[in-house]
């Protein structure tokens, strides 16, 4: 009951400390919000790096041409290896005269050149989707073991340098995310121990009177929380209704059609939720380290 | 009975200075104590030594059975909950009126509502400011301001209660108002009293027991004391 009542009492003083310390207060409000828009920015554009490189990802295939005398009973035991192996997501059997008739569709020259063959110059081929990018190699080097397929071919070179790009683009926005995070721990924690400082003698007066230090703590702690939920307030705004109004001007679309953003519900939730968690957070732990500063003899 | 037992009790800083060098002393429940002694003296640390401010290097100082020495820094409240401090500087909260100010002592150890109101009117009341209980610290006067670290400090009904040079910043008149507070709570309670004091109008007058503290050592212990064994001590320097 006794521990109850203290608990409500720091409830209830956290919000009457935080009106009353207005000017403080505010400055803490103000260096949690402006450090948390520039996380939210940090995590919308890691977000939609990684859509990007996933989308890309996902665009890279292996394109095996098959031998000219092919038989049926080879093309059957391919497409159960297909099945059988552990990095194939999809594939696709594309027989030449399949490949002729979508050149003729793309190029009219090229139809006129095609019909100069009595016979369809063109081989029959696999188009296959991997799970794992980095694996695109090895699966090229088990479709090339089998006789009637006479190349497989997927970019090398360019491929292995596109997905270390990726791999480093993903990296480096996850790693700036991190630093805001801890940028913002330390700035919010700096301008909390501050508005510690100048309450001090509140602090000596609790250890006066026989409070334990739990329930000193506890009120400021409680005004932590309040200060980083005010904080992020403004950003959660700024990302949702920013990102919203971004996501339409653009059509979804940056430079090119392959070059998806990602879609605003429940994406800009998810962000909210990450802002106030870390705002509330590191405000309630800057505040906890603060004071525990004033509880040593 | 003894409330407060100090034996052989020593504190030397970091930087090597002594600042209390094998004290003895006892006090008993009940009693007025004046600790005097120049700047420096070593009667602030005694005086904070009581209330675990500083920590003893070495020897024992008991308060109300607690050993000070031994009293780990997330335990002090115990010790603090059987006592009240009244200071100098009265350290009151400049936001909060007079009622919240004496109110917080309770607020903070967990008190229900019910209990907490009659406690803080009692305890204002007995120092005089029940007219001025919606006021805040920086509307009273110097005197008004003691009165009310007082109520706070004995809103909890302290067996002990430590006053580190109450009177420094009042003038004799209003010092002489505090002074009468101190005593009648002393009589009426039974709150055993130990101040720290320059004060020597005050200390002549009272006619209490005084501890003389010089160099860091109990230079004197005298019932119904005076200034001039302090002054005396001095002189043989």
């Amino acid at each position: 009951m006794r521990a109850l009542r203290i608990l409500t009492r720091s409830i209830r003083d956290s919000f009457k400390s935080v009106f009353r310390n207005f000017s403080l207060s505010m400055a803490s409000i103000a260096c949690t919000t402006i450090t948390l828009i520039l996380v939210a920015i940090a995590i919308c554009l890691t977000y939609n790096v990684r859509q990007v490189t996933t989308d890309l990802e996902h665009e890279l295939t292996i394109v095996a041409y098959l031998n000219k005398d092919v038989t049926d009973e080879q093309k059957t035991e391919l497409e159960n290896a297909l099945k059988t192996m552990d990095n194939v997501d999809s594939y696709e059997m594309k027989s030449k005269d399949e490949w002729k008739a979508e050149m003729k569709e793309e190029d009219q020259s090229l139809e006129n050149a095609l019909d100069i063959f009595d016979e369809n110059p063109l081989l029959d081929s696999v188009i296959v989707k991997v799970d794992d990018v980095k694996n695109l190699g090895e699966t090229a080097d088990r479709l090339r073991e089998f006789d009637f397929v006479s190349s497989a071919e997927y970019g090398e070179g360019m491929v292995e340098n596109v997905i270390g790009i990726f791999d480093a683009v993903s990296f480096g926005t996850f790693a700036i995310v991190i630093a805001l995070v801890l940028v913002t721990a330390f700035l919010i924690s700096n301008t909390i121990k501050l508005t510690i400082f100048s309450r001090r003698t509140e602090i000596e007066i609790m250890r006066l009177v026989g409070a334990s230090n739990t329930s000193i703590k506890l009120p400021f702690v409680f005004e932590g929380f309040v200060l980083g939920v005010f904080g992020s307030i403004i950003p959660i705004l700024i990302s949702i209704y920013g990102y919203v109004f971004l996501y339409n001007q653009t059509g979804g679309y940056v430079f090119t059609q392959i070059i998806t953003l990602v879609e605003p519900f429940p994406f800009v939730l998810t962000v909210s939720l990450i802002l106030l968690v870390i705002g509330s957070l590191v405000g309630m732990l800057g505040s906890w380290r603060a004071v525990k500063k004033y509880l040593k003899i | 009975m003894k409330l407060i037992k100090v034996e052989h009790a020593y504190k030397i800083y970091k930087n090597g200075t002594t600042a209390v060098a094998d004290l003895s002393v006892s006090i008993d429940k009940g009693e007025f104590v004046f600790v005097i002694g120049s700047t420096g003296s070593g009667k602030s640390t005694f005086i904070k030594m009581l209330y675990r401010e500083e920590k003893p290097t070495k020897g024992s100082v008991i308060v109300g059975g607690i050993d000070v020495a031994k009293l780990r820094n997330s335990k002090v409240y115990k010790l603090r909950r059987k006592l009240g401090v009244v200071f100098q500087d009265f350290k009151l909260l400049p936001k909060l009126n007079v009622y919240e100010n004496v109110a917080f002592a309770l607020e903070t150890l967990g008190l229900p509502n019910d209990e907490i109101r009659p406690k803080v009117l009692k305890a204002i009341e007995a120092v005089g400011l029940k007219e001025k209980t919606r006021n805040l610290p920086s509307e009273l006067s110097g005197g008004e301001q003691q009165r009310v670290a007082i109520a706070r400090a004995i809103v909890n009904d302290p067996k002990l209660l430590i006053c580190d040079e109450p009177t420094g910043n009042l003038d004799p008149e209003t010092s002489r108002g505090i002074m009468k507070i101190l005593d009648k709570i002393n009589r009426e309670l039974g709150t055993t009293i130990i101040m720290a004091t320059h004060d020597k109008d005050l200390v002549n007058r009272m006619k209490k027991r005084v501890l003389v503290i010089e160099n860091g050592v109990l230079a004197s212990d005298t019932k119904k004391g005076s200034y001039k064994v302090h002054e005396s001590i001095k002189n043989t320097d």
